[in-house]
């Protein structure tokens, strides 16, 4: 999993009937000092997460186990917001 | 799988149900020479390692197969705490 910081939101009115409700949020990876480290991605978020939060980051298809994903085409999603990091020297 | 060193750990207190009960470690991708290769991730811990220990962990569904018949939703997990490895030529 990756943790990443939400940076915005995306709105989408066409879309697969199985992603219809589901709010889609742009994150940024980010390394575990808090600093941006690759590209942005679209993920699907499952835990009322907001932007600005420190989040962790389900990818492939261990995306679809998220509670209320089964069987939808999604392949990232936000499956609980971070309170603390904490790295050992 | 990955040989990997743990780093550290992450906290969420809001998170999907299904990792209610999860501990995830932060682990840095090790070369055969214990040298960090690649960008730290987080990964679900299965055997109870602990930060400083050198583990190897799976990437992808199968990650959660030692939960079975729980489904967490994650990407990664440790299987296992490596002794010590040793390479011929």
């Amino acid at each position: 999993m990756l943790l990443a910081r939400i940076v915005g939101t995306v709105v989408a009115t066409r879309k697969d009937p199985r992603l219809v409700s589901s709010k889609l949020l742009v994150v940024r990876p980010i390394d575990p000092r808090g600093k941006a480290d690759g590209n942005h991605l679209v993920a699907v978020d499952t835990v009322d997460a907001g932007v600005g939060e420190t989040v962790l980051i389900v990818s492939g298809s261990s995306a679809r186990m998220a509670s209320g994903l089964k069987d939808c085409p999604v392949d990232a999603a936000i499956v609980g917001i971070v309170d603390t990091i904490t790295v050992a020297d | 799988m990955q040989l990997a060193r743990v780093i550290g750990t992450v906290v969420m207190s809001h998170k999907d149900e299904n990792l209610s009960a999860a501990t995830l470690l932060l682990v840095q991708p090790l070369t055969l020479d214990h040298q960090p290769a690649g960008r730290p991730l987080v990964a679900i811990d299965s055997v109870g390692a602990g930060v400083g220990e050198e583990v190897f962990f799976v990437r992808g569904k199968e990650a959660s197969f030692p939960f079975y018949p729980g489904e967490p939703p994650v990407d990664a997990g440790i299987v296992g705490i490596v002794d010590h490895w040793d390479v011929e030529v």
